[in-house]
């Protein structure tokens, strides 16, 4: 008899296994596919830097970026990475909210999770600002654009013949790996000439223009996921005070759900980063 | 989930002093090494490249892990999400080598371009017996 059911047990739990209804990684359907979405986001952002990398080992020089992002608001120059610096705790702090906000949920804490989604906003507002301002400050002032690099490198020694009124006089020397910004006066691009040490007269070249599609485009991607992640914060925060969530009594899984978005989005600009300011 | 509230609180002010304090550390290592700190002072690319790489991947590690909760989910859900990324390590290798491999051969590159442009551009004649055959 103890044997018969054992028996009996086992038929049923082999097909219990495919009739719904249980959860083999005990996570919701939602939440899985919330991992799997990000997961080939992750392949898409691997993609883009990998094609960064790639464009860039296959350039001679490359723009040194303590030189490109070196500006901070107020017109201060000559400060290199604090801005983007300031950008990337900013994130990690909107992070760090996103996390209460779930935590508070878990709780069923309304007021926790809708004040912590709150701050969550204002850190992700904030970084799109602070892009907004840097990519203003790329296009308008430096003339980046996808087609023209004015940030380049210079690939041997020399001594300058003409000052750009910036920072370079009539008369600087200068060595190979020295970074240089071409400026742009009445619409005119100011290549300035050199000599080199073996006395030939050259002018200043641009920078490679993959550059500048690869900046914008990826930082743009990942400025898009911020911008749709504050939208869905947003939304989702209201759904939460209007207490939709606290009705289903599942720990505000939907806050959950976007707290992975959000956090994956802070993960990418890890990488991001690394690749641009960084290396 | 693995945490009580109060130890999920605390893990959450640890994690943003660490990864704050990582970032700036990688900050000082890029100034550092690239001489912005002490005059004439630079560290060689060997030793910064590695040491902010590792860094980065750390706080990777640490936002998925702690603040995406992979660490408390059952394995096969944290397998299935980990082992697809081995295909990127592929990826890595073979684009920087293809890439390495453009900007070795650039100037190869640039002199086949200028040959083949010589011989596509087509002497007078034969241009216009081409054009006759299309006529016809």
């Amino acid at each position: 008899m103890a044997t018969e059911t054992n028996v009996l047990n086992q038929d049923v739990q082999s097909t219990d296994d495919w009739s719904g209804g249980k959860e083999p990684f005990k996570a919701s359907y939602g939440k899985l596919m919330m991992w799997y979405f990000l997961l080939s986001d992750a392949f898409t952002f691997a993609g883009f830097l990998i094609a960064y990398g790639a464009l860039r080992f296959s350039m001679p020089t490359w723009p040194v970026p303590d030189f490109v992002f070196s500006t901070f608001p107020g017109g201060l120059h000559n400060m290199p990475l604090i801005f983007v610096t300031v950008m990337t705790f900013i994130l990690i702090l909107s992070s760090v909210t996103m996390v209460r906000a779930v935590q508070e949920g878990h709780r069923e804490n309304k007021n926790g999770v809708v004040f912590w989604m709150f701050l969550t906003i204002l850190g992700g507002a904030t970084f799109l600002g602070c892009q907004a301002w840097e990519w203003n400050t790329l296009i308008a002032e430096e003339h980046v654009s996808i087609l023209k690099n004015p940030f380049g490198t210079h690939i041997e020694n020399g001594v300058y013949l003409a000052g750009d009124g910036h920072d370079i006089k009539e008369g600087d020397t200068f060595v190979a790996g020295d970074p240089y910004l071409i400026h742009k006066k009445d619409d005119e691009w100011q290549n300035l000439p050199y000599r080199n040490e073996a006395g030939e007269i050259k002018q200043q070249e641009f920078g490679p223009k993959a550059f500048g599609a690869l900046f914008f485009f990826i930082t743009g991607f990942h400025g898009f996921h911020v911008f749709s992640g504050v939208l869905f914060l947003l939304i989702i925060m209201i759904n939460a005070a209007s207490g939709l969530y606290a009705k289903r009594k599942n720990g505000y899984e939907m806050v959950e759900k976007i707290g992975l978005y959000w956090h994956f989005v802070d993960l990418v600009w890890v990488f991001v980063f690394l690749v641009f300011y960084l290396l | 989930m693995g945490l009580s509230y109060e130890e999920g609180k605390k893990v959450v002010f640890k994690g943003m002093w660490l990864l704050a304090a990582v970032t700036v550390l990688e900050v000082l290592i890029a100034l550092l090494g690239h001489g912005h700190i002490i005059d004439g002072f630079t560290l060689p690319k060997i030793i910064i490249y590695p040491a902010m790489i590792g860094l980065s991947f750390y706080k990777a590690y640490f936002i998925i892990y702690e603040f995406m909760h992979l660490r408390y989910e059952v394995k096969g859900l944290t397998l299935s999400i980990l082992l697809p990324t081995l295909l990127l390590v592929w990826g890595i290798i073979a684009f920087l080598q293809e890439g390495n491999s453009w900007g070795d051969r650039r100037e190869q590159i640039d002199q086949k371009n200028a040959r083949e442009v010589m011989q596509v551009t087509p002497p007078e004649s034969s241009q216009s017996s081409d054009v006759k055959v299309i006529e016809e």
